[in-house]
């Protein structure tokens, strides 16, 4: 379709158009520390180039602390990157990375309300930036999986020593994976649409 | 070498109580609700996706409506059209409500997570993803 206009306003090129059979989509969240790998990971399984959304907030609330002793507030930005999966005709899955300050994710509605699940990406190196957000998910019973991206110069631990590190129930899958590559970005995912399922049969989600 | 340790923050993680601080920064911005595709009423989320009911914009439409409006003649979703017209998020509620409300555009409810997620979905989507 041609789009008029569509000089001044870049939209989706012709081959990133959703056919009009598309009536619904889901949301996955990707969380991790700054330069863990998650625009990575979205950019490695996303159809389309990966495109950034944005929020504006105000630090009002947020405990942050004000040095100026100023009374306005002050408005802050909070930027996600995301792509996009065609799953069939009629549904597609979003993915969303969230970098930035990990205080601020939660402030975006809706974002972690809806999703389907959450990927937690962890680096080694720096293991106690992910505590926060697993404590924050937990808290708001969103389901989430673990995916410890392999830096070659990071520590290597067991998994079941890291799943001991980070508290982690039983239930919850912990893996390795390279988000540079699509096939280990994809097991990833299917790690957690497969977690996501077993909840759905024991009927232990929240 | 042992990782460090984390410790966690509540040890019923399901149904925390509002904690001071943390529990006002919850919600800051106001919450749009639009008609869903049943008459429903759902909220504008960022995968709620939009389509222009008409292949051009009315006259009447502002520049903004029309692009947006011209973005949307295929299904795209509101995060989607954020990023595209460099627009917030919770600006996009604002311009969609009207857009909602003259009935230029539909749009259709995502799909959140339930007490008990569709196992046919979840299904759905790892048979799209070993496509990839």
């Amino acid at each position: 379709m041609d789009f008029k206009g569509s000089d001044t306003i870049p939209g989706p090129r012709a081959e990133d158009q959703l056919p009009h059979t598309a009536q619904s989509a889901a949301k996955i969240v990707i969380v991790g520390g700054f330069g863990v790998g998650k625009t990575t990971m979205v950019g490695s399984v996303s159809e389309i180039t990966p495109l950034t959304t944005e929020e504006t907030m105000t630090q009002a609330g947020i405990g942050v602390d004000d040095n100026f002793g100023s009374a306005s507030k002050t408005a802050t930005t909070v930027a996600m990157d995301f792509g996009r999966i065609s799953i069939t005709d009629q549904l597609v899955l979003y993915l969303f990375g969230t970098p930035g300050q990990q205080r601020f994710w939660f402030l975006w509605n809706g974002l972690f309300e809806g999703a389907l699940g959450a990927v937690v990406l962890v680096d080694t190196r720096r293991l106690e930036v992910s505590f926060d957000v697993m404590g924050r998910l937990e808290e708001r019973g969103v389901p989430f999986v673990v995916a410890v991206n392999s830096f070659p110069d990071a520590p290597r631990y067991d998994l079941e020593e890291l799943r001991t590190a980070l508290d982690l129930t039983p239930d919850i899958p912990i893996m390795e994976c390279d988000v540079r590559r699509r096939a280990s970005s994809r097991d990833v995912l299917m790690t957690l649409m497969r977690f996501l399922h077993s909840l759905a049969m024991t009927g232990s989600l929240t | 070498m042992t990782p460090p340790q984390r410790q966690r923050r509540d040890p019923t993680p399901e149904s925390p109580p509002p904690q001071e601080g943390e529990g006002k920064v919850r919600n800051p911005e106001r919450m749009y609700v639009v008609a869903g595709p049943d008459g429903e009423r759902a909220e504008l989320d960022l995968v709620t996706l939009i389509v222009a009911r008409a292949e051009d914009p009315p006259p009447s439409a502002s520049p903004e409506q029309a692009a947006l409006l011209r973005l949307c003649a295929a299904p795209l979703s509101v995060a989607e059209l954020s990023a595209y017209l460099h627009l917030p998020f919770s600006a996009m509620g604002v311009l969609l409500t009207e857009l909602l409300t003259a009935e230029l555009v539909q749009a259709r409810a995502p799909i959140v997570r339930q007490s008990r997620t569709d196992r046919s979905l979840l299904e759905a989507v790892m048979n799209g993803l070993q496509r990839l």
